[in-house]
């Protein structure tokens, strides 16, 4: 570790560690994914690393919790995402390799991704 | 050390690893938490992160799991499956790990939802038991060093000193001097080496608020230290911290040889021109050392003893140099209040005494712990919200605070704010934050002669009123204790105590007879039923009670009778025993064990 020259190189690294620690920082977005039995047998902790791969590769800010079966298990891996008071929209039948698109369109853009929706909870 | 690459974990698994928490079991459910998480493929997602205390002592280990607040108490290694397999993995609560509320014996899972917590405002202990310590990088992720860069790229000295003036901080080592002014003094003094010191010599029986902010947050208190020392204009610091804190010694070192590798400390830091070192000192454990001069007189390799003021430090103090001494509590507010500037920080607390206080909160209380609550608050918020109440429903009697020397106040004060002034004016101190409860099995005349029994032995012996005085007082109290007073040693506690109270040299001496003065003030009537009814009215001093059998109550069961070291209880089986008073020595095993309330204090 090269020592810091000035307040600007520190705040370069504290953006840096802030990564590091964002479990423990405030959010107002939080993704949970279905992690009961059937949620796990569906894929959802291939779901869950791709999610938290995506969303380090594009630095947001998010909380990404789990939660055990819902009781739509046809429906698994079910992925919940809420931002803020907007409603909590949940998603059915994710894949890895919907999780880019999902990020791109619904936490970026701030467009639901209609055809992959399954359910709708005011926020 | 540093983990140059960020990593993304939906989880955080927070362990105390405070001494409490580690002494009931910390580091083996950490390790079986690593262990689980491991064999539960949860690795690359959830972390496992050691912290400082998090005060709520009582109910160790605690385990605190981020993002979603979730509070375990006293979680064993055996339950580290459940908890993995419900919370990390299903997200769901374990109810029976979560804090139980005493009087509705509901769950409380929440962190932010628990009474313990939610009076609290934590500002000095901002990070403890939320970052790792022992990590440099955890620090500056939360806005460490932050206050630092920003004093020494863009305020002078003197703007300095005069934004902790404003804040109106007061010394949290006791004293409770306002810092700003001490800072101004030093600064002034004329002289090219100024030393600064962080005085973490905790020594009161019982306090560890000291210990756990070193433990938990000692970049803090560097951090405080180095903007101070640009300040005063000093480039040596020292802690002061006794021997018998390993854990404080070690996370302290390992911050500054952090500090130091960032270029923190040491020589031109952040480019500003301005250097500054800190270095360890390590004290034997003498409560006198936490005595300023006392305390320079120990860094410097003489004995811990006291010497006379004026010259104050500021004018000539370690090594005869100008120096300025703070608590470790203090130096940990000054990043706090440069970030946050001094209106917000005098916003907090009452008229003349600002910001928060850290307690340890101990004794009868069912909630012993760790608190931090704004100036003003009341003791009766402390003891019966944050605090829990009394334990085993008993009746609250007394509150001694501040240490040894502190006064014990009672309960009709139980609403008055606690603050310097209205704290002195009931007769006892803020001191560094010592609390202990009492409930009504406590003895006053017992609880005064105990303290002083421990000043006496902490006593450096060098200035005759506190040498001799504390001793004769003592002796007059060990008397009252075995049945042996007379109502004119009320009278003559009272005249020694004025004398050591004004004559002695040291605060030691000068706040020693608070708790006998106290407790003549509130509980005089006690003193009384000591010296003229040969009474202990709570049953406490060994000469003046006696243990008896209720006949109608013993069922003869035998248990006193085969528990008793003196074999004094005697009796057939299934029928009442009786206890040889002759034989008794009054150690109060019959009543302990009894189960049916047949053994009686009189």
């Amino acid at each position: 570790m090269p020592k810091l020259k000035s307040l600007e190189e520190l705040q370069k690294l504290r953006e840096r560690l802030q990564h590091d620690i964002k479990a423990r920082t405030e959010t107002a977005t939080t993704i949970t994914v279905g992690m009961g039995t059937c949620g796990i047998s569906a894929g959802a902790r291939e779901v869950m690393q791709a999610i938290l791969t995506e969303l380090e590769a594009r630095d947001i800010d998010a909380h990404v919790t789990t939660v055990g079966c819902i009781g739509m298990c046809s429906k698994e891996p079910l992925v919940d995402i809420q931002q803020g008071d907007e409603p909590r929209i949940t998603y059915g039948n994710v894949t890895a390799s919907m999780v880019p698109r999902l990020i791109e369109d619904h936490l970026i853009n701030g467009n639901v991704v209609e055809e992959w929706v399954v359910g709708r909870v005011a926020g | 050390m540093s983990t140059s690459k960020a990593e993304r974990y939906r989880a955080d698994v927070l362990v105390c690893t405070c001494p409490a928490c580690t002494k009931v079991g910390a580091p083996e459910v950490e390790q079986a938490l690593v262990a689980e998480i491991e064999r539960r493929s949860l690795a690359g997602e959830v972390r496992v992160v050691e912290t400082g205390s998090r005060g709520f002592c009582s109910m160790g280990p605690v385990v605190l799991i981020q993002p979603e607040g979730i509070l375990y108490c006293q979680v064993h290694s055996a339950d580290v499956p459940e908890l993995v397999e419900e919370t990390l993995i299903k997200g769901r609560v374990v109810d029976r790990l979560a804090y139980e509320e005493p009087e509705t014996h509901k769950a409380i899972p929440h962190y932010d939802e628990i009474p313990f917590y939610g009076k609290q405002m934590r500002v000095v202990l901002r990070n403890c038991g939320l970052i790792n310590p022992q990590s440099i990088d955890e620090y500056i992720a939360v806005g460490g060093y932050q206050a630092l860069g920003k004093v020494l790229t863009s305020m002078t000295p003197e703007e300095i000193i005069e934004e902790v003036k404003k804040s109106g901080l007061r010394g949290r080592g006791g004293a409770g001097f306002p810092t700003g002014r001490k800072w101004e003094f030093t600064h002034n003094a004329s002289g090219d080496i100024k030393y600064l010191v962080a005085n973490g010599d905790e020594g009161d029986p019982g306090a560890f608020m000291d210990r756990s902010l070193m433990e938990g947050d000692p970049h803090a208190i560097l951090e405080g230290m180095t903007i101070g020392a640009y300040a005063i204009g000093a480039h040596e610091g020292y802690i002061y911290v006794r021997d018998e804190y390993p854990l404080a010694l070690q996370n302290l070192s390992i911050a500054i040889e952090q500090a130091r590798e960032y270029g923190l400390l040491g020589q031109d830091i952040f480019g500003s021109g301005f250097d500054f070192d800190v270095k360890i000192a390590r004290g034997a454990g003498a409560f006198v050392c936490g005595e300023e001069t006392a305390l320079m007189a120990s860094i410097e390799g003489h004995a811990g003893n006291p010497r006379p003021r004026p010259p104050y430090p500021a004018q000539s103090g370690l090594w005869g140099k100008p120096t300025n001494i703070n608590n470790v509590k203090s130096w940990a507010n000054i990043p706090v209040i440069i970030n946050r500037g001094a209106d917000w920080f005098n916003q907090v607390g009452t008229e003349t005494s600002k910001g928060t206080m850290i307690f340890s909160l101990v004794g009868k209380v069912n909630n012993t712990g760790l608190v931090e609550v704004p100036m003003g608050i009341t003791l009766r918020e402390l003891i019966f919200d944050i605090g829990g109440g009394i334990r085993d429903g008993k009746q609250f009697k007394a509150v001694q605070t501040g240490g040894p020397s502190g006064g014990c106040i009672p309960a009709e004060l139980l609403d008055m704010p606690v603050d310097y002034e209205h704290l002195k004016e009931a007769g006892s101190i803020v001191g560094s934050g010592g609390m202990i409860v009492m409930d009504e099995n406590a003895c006053m005349v017992d609880v005064s002669r105990y303290f002083l029994d421990f000043l006496t032995e902490e006593s450096c012996g060098k200035c005759t009123p506190c040498r001799e005085g504390i001793k004769q007082m003592l002796a007059i109290l060990t008397r009252i204790t075995e049945g042996e007073g007379e109502m004119a040693d009320l009278a003559q506690l009272e005249a020694l105590a004025h004398v050591v109270k004004n004559a002695s040299l040291c605060g030691l001496g000068q706040t020693a007879p608070n708790p006998v003065l106290s407790t003549l003030r509130y509980f005089r009537d006690e003193y009384v039923a000591h010296i003229e009814d040969k009474k202990c009215p709570a049953g406490v001093c060994r000469a003046l009670i006696r243990y008896t059998i209720l006949e109608d109550a013993c069922t003869g069961c035998g248990l006193c009778r085969r528990k008793c070291p003196q074999k004094a209880i005697s009796g057939e089986r299934k029928e009442p025993h009786t206890i040889d008073q002759a034989l008794c020595i009054k150690c109060g095993v019959c009543f302990d064990v009894c189960r049916f309330d047949a053994v009686a204090v009189t």
